[in-house]
């Protein structure tokens, strides 16, 4: 096995000379390096979330300040807003819906696990690049089109699709129920096509590259937290977008083809239309197989490089490893049996929700798992608060307070009276949107040096991450309170009911919160551009890690490393070992040379070790004299 | 509101004074010297402490307001139960309250008290401790225990309320269309008349096949009245797009579905006059929402709900009069026997 992978590692060691005569367009468009490609996701997801954000600053000011002339906004608006200077209904649908979109599919997956999951997979595991370079930059290409499909429906005459992320049909396949089920929802449609075609040739690869092209002595016992939760991801995503794909496949032959798989006895705008025998609810169990598993796509990765920064700036290994990989593979699996909790009150029958309650709340145990796990890994360390650092422990926090509400919405009889509340919008919000975006914030502000070869400024960073996280909660904790006292989501306004008649100043609190919360965000956007350019250098391994990444030069080249790609020997974990001068020991140091601080277990492998090593020598002999 | 803008006025204003001060010192501090700045310097400036201490205020003033505003606000957030299941689901809704609120508060007590303790010293170093088995089967095996009751205990309550209606319930038909509810009455056989969707026309709003005897005496109703303490049998449909029939104060939530007819049943516990009394708010009156997206006017579905004791449910009930009754072209085209029956009716409703 050894033999193999040295013969082979040299030979792409000699094609790495030939790498340095990239020009701009191979280098920055369409390149096949997997840390450019990386770097493509980073930013046209940056470019989302903004998009994304700004969409909900205009729906929580028609929320938070109903009365509020938004005649300012005509500029930017136009139409949408009508002559007495409020904002239109439908538009307000729409703003939901692409917000919805744009954050979990564009922002979410593509932004996060897009950029990690292609910058570091080769990086941590040792490898050249991705096993299929072209293939994942045709994974970021479809991307872009996608993104510029989605982007040109905001600007259509009708409006983009607005019949909620969750597209149900019949609403979104008939356009006389809502105007964006015309065009807009089309290129909602085709637009995901091409997403996920992106996403599937993205996952193939992370899967491939994982499997076959770790370095020496990189088990899957010794992989990065970071790189399982890649892989897990993938795994899940290439399991499920599939399906989503065949839903939206058959939507499209509902709207255009006439056939009824969806819809059946409607009778819309005066006429009786011919569909019959379909099942809106079919839709549904459809779209859930992947909008449940999405949310794990979305979380798995930020939990993965929330393990990685904790342990590395706890100066402690990750507690309990295994655990942390047994329970990842056990939602990784449940997350696909859980997907009808969605649909308890959506007339289906009462018996399956009997079995997704019992199913739901399983997953909640390994949740608890990591949990207990990350804070073990806090106790008695000797913690460095990095920006990386506090976007990590601000996701612990808010995986627990948004997975603790899950426990009541997974829970039938009393997701009676929450589903569909705001209550639902602050859980979700918190554990998946939240966190999710905390862990790309995290991985940012942790590998940026990487990335750019420069620091970014601690202080920014410091203020982003205080006020991104106090700002988070006080948007969505209120929620909370306003979804138990019954007010429905995806209200344009709630005046028309006595019950949801309070908490208007609530309403206008959140909103106010989420202006400034948004506002922060360019603290951020400054400190992450001007640092691309005039940050400090960064020098080799600014957090005193472990892991492979930091072993390459400071701008790595496309290949990664000039020479022969380092082994490894050891875990990823091994911070404040006792013994060890240093509070860390990289994974390419051998056991064999820090006989002061190996474990008893471990000192048994060293021989071992030695023999190997040796056999190699004789390899690299054996080459040099052919 | 007013105050609020310029608050936050006031905050933007000092983040861009802020930022181009930083811009400034970043500027300088470029030309002075390339000394990298890494974790060696960030453990040793005051950043680290002031991070661990607010970690620390973060949790007393985030606790103290979830607890403050929590009590504070109780009777606000908290909608009177009407319903016999709106006290079982409610129950349970505040047991998981209080088994999620404990774990809630110890699990970030910890969280933001080990982020305070363990800040970086210079003279320790951190324990070197991988796993303990031990302890990982017992936070697999707890939370697993805790769920198991939450779960059981959700069952049994989702199984009563799921199972059949009792054969004394009073049925109303609720249907939902873009953007308002009618509602449908089955008349003294207790027997809704069929429906078919292509039989929908300016007079025949909900598609009622008038052929089908049970729908002779079928009524509509602009509200909704039902008896307090009666089993109510709610048959919900649509006409278009999905609906979800949402009735806060009941604790009732049912999907309106086109195609496929949904149903809930519940007992209502307390009468409107009775809620007036209770809430102090002589206007009151139980509302049904919409809960699934449908369309522009999705947020004005409304239907008033309104619980009237048996006894004036009868007299109500006995004083509507069946759709055939109101417009008789209803029945021109049925065959002659039917036709016979439906004079009869329209004869003693005259």
């Amino acid at each position: 096995m050894a033999v193999v992978n040295t013969s082979t590692q040299g030979a792409h060691a000699h094609e790495v000379h030939d790498e340095h005569h990239d020009n701009f367009i191979t280098k920055y468009i369409f390149t096949t390096d997997h840390k450019m490609i990386g770097k493509q996701f980073l930013v046209t997801g940056i470019f989302w979330a903004l998009i994304g954000g700004f969409l909900s600053i205009l729906f929580r000011l028609q929320l938070g300040f109903p009365e509020m002339d938004m005649s300012f906004l005509r500029p930017l608006l136009g139409g949408w807003i009508d002559e007495t200077g409020s904002l239109d209904q439908n538009f307000y649908l729409a703003l939901v819906t692409m917000h919805g979109t744009i954050m979990v599919f564009f922002v979410l997956t593509a932004g996060l696990s897009g950029t990690f999951s292609n910058y570091l997979i080769p990086l941590q595991i040792g490898a050249r690049d991705m096993a299929s370079g072209f293939m994942n930059m045709l994974s970021y290409w479809f991307f872009f089109l996608s993104g510029v499909i989605m982007f040109s429906s905001l600007f259509l005459a009708t409006g983009p699709a607005g019949g909620g992320w969750v597209i149900y049909p019949p609403l979104s396949a008939l356009e006389q129920a809502i105007p964006g089920s015309g065009m807009g929802m089309t290129l909602w449609l085709i637009a995901m096509v091409f997403f996920i075609a992106s996403t599937l040739m993205g996952g193939i690869n992370y899967i491939t590259t994982v499997i076959n092209l770790r370095t020496k002595g990189m088990t899957f016992a010794r992989l990065p937290l970071t790189i399982w939760s890649f892989f897990l991801t993938a795994v899940i995503g290439l399991l499920s977008f599939p399906v989503l794909f065949a839903a939206a496949l058959l939507l499209v032959f509902d709207r255009s083809f006439g056939t009824s798989f969806y819809l059946a006895d409607i009778y819309i705008g005066g006429e009786a239309l011919p569909h019959t025998g379909g099942s809106p609810v079919l839709f549904q169990h459809l779209f859930w197989f992947l909008g449940h598993p999405e949310v794990y796509i979305v979380l798995l990765p930020a939990l993965g490089i929330t393990s990685e920064v904790i342990a590395t700036n706890s100066r402690k290994p990750i507690f309990g490893y295994k655990a942390m990989i047994i329970s990842m593979l056990g939602i990784t699996i449940l997350s696909f049996v859980v997907w009808a909790h969605h649909m308890f009150v959506s007339g289906m029958n009462p018996f399956l929700g009997s079995i997704f309650m019992f199913l739901t709340l399983i997953i909640a145990v390994p949740s608890a798992v990591k949990v207990f796990n990350y804070l073990t890994t806090l106790w008695r360390g000797n913690l460095i608060f990095t920006p990386a650092m506090l976007f990590a422990i601000g996701l612990v926090s808010f995986f627990i307070s948004g997975g603790l509400t899950g426990i009541f919405l997974g829970n039938s009889a009393i997701d009676i009276q929450l589903h569909d509340t705001y209550f639902v919008v602050a859980h979700f919000h918190l554990v998946m949107g939240s966190a999710s975006f905390f862990g790309l914030m995290c991985g940012v502000y942790h590998w940026f040096p990487k990335m750019f070869g420069r620091m970014m400024d601690n202080k920014l960073g410091y203020v982003h991450f205080w006020l991104t996280f106090v700002g988070v909660y006080l948007v969505f904790f209120p929620m909370h309170y306003i979804g138990i006292a019954g007010f429905p989501r995806r209200y344009y306004s709630w005046t028309n009911f006595d019950f949801a008649s309070g908490y208007a100043d609530l309403n206008m609190f959140v909103s106010v919160a989420a202006i400034i919360t948004f506002t922060g965000q360019f603290i951020f956007l400054f400190n992450f551009f001007y640092s691309m350019y005039k940050g400090r250098v960064a020098p080799l391994n600014p957090w005193r890690s472990n892991t492979l990444e930091w072993t390459t030069p400071l701008h790595p080249g496309h290949g990664n490393w000039p020479g022969e790609i380092p082994a490894v020997y050891r875990w990823p974990y091994d911070y404040s070992k006792p013994g060890s001068k240093e509070d860390f020991i990289p994974q390419t140091v051998p056991l064999s040379s820090t006989p002061e601080s190996n474990l008893p277990h471990e000192e048994e492998m060293v021989s071992l070790e030695k023999a190997i090593m040796a056999e190699e020598g004789q390899v690299l002999v054996a080459n040099e004299a052919k | 509101m007013y105050g609020f803008l310029i608050a936050l006025g006031l905050l933007l204003l000092v983040s861009i004074i802020w930022m181009v001060y930083r811009l400034q010192t970043l500027v300088s501090v470029m030309k002075e010297s390339e000394k990298s700045k890494t974790q060696a310097t960030i453990k040793n400036s005051g950043s680290n402490k002031v991070n661990a201490v607010l970690f620390l205020v973060f949790l007393l003033a985030a606790g103290f307001l979830f607890f403050w505003y929590s009590f504070k606000e109780f009777d606000n957030y908290q909608l009177p139960i009407a319903s016999e299941h709106g006290a079982v689901t409610d129950n349970l809704f505040w047991i998981t309250t209080a088994v999620t609120g404990v774990i809630f508060i110890l699990t970030h007590i910890l969280l933001f008290w080990f982020s305070y303790r363990y800040q970086y010293q210079e003279d320790k170093r951190a324990a070197y401790y991988p796993d303990n088995n031990k302890l990982e089967i017992i936070w697999t095996l707890v939370p697993a225990l805790v769920l198991t009751v939450l779960v059981i205990s959700g069952w049994r309550a989702w199984k009563d309320i799921t199972a059949p209606a009792p054969e004394n319930a009073h049925v109303v038909e609720i249907l939902g269309y873009q953007f308002a509810w009618e509602a449908r009455y089955a008349g003294k056989d207790n027997q809704l008349g069929a429906f078919d969707y292509r039989l929908i026309n300016a007079t025949n709003s909900r598609g009622i096949d008038f052929t089908d005897a049970n729908s002779l005496d079928d009524f509509e109703a602009n509200k909704i009245v039902i008896p307090v303490g009666e089993p109510v049998l709610f048959k919900i449909r649509a006409r278009d797009v999905l609906h979800s029939v949402f009735a806060p104060h009941m604790r009732l939530k049912m999907d309106a579905v086109p195609g496929m007819p949904t149903r809930f049943w519940f007992v209502p516990t307390k009468t409107t006059a009775e809620m007036r009394d209770e809430t102090g708010n002589p206007e009151f009156e139980y509302e049904i929402a919409c809960t699934e997206v449908c369309g522009r006017g999705h947020f004005s579905m409304k239907k008033i709900i309104e619980v009237v004791s048996p006894a004036e449910y009868q007299k109500w009930f006995a004083e509507q009069t069946p759709f055939i009754v109101q417009n008789p072209d209803l029945i021109a085209d049925l065959p002659a026997d039917l036709k016979e029956v439906a004079e009869i009716i329209i004869k003693e409703n005259k």
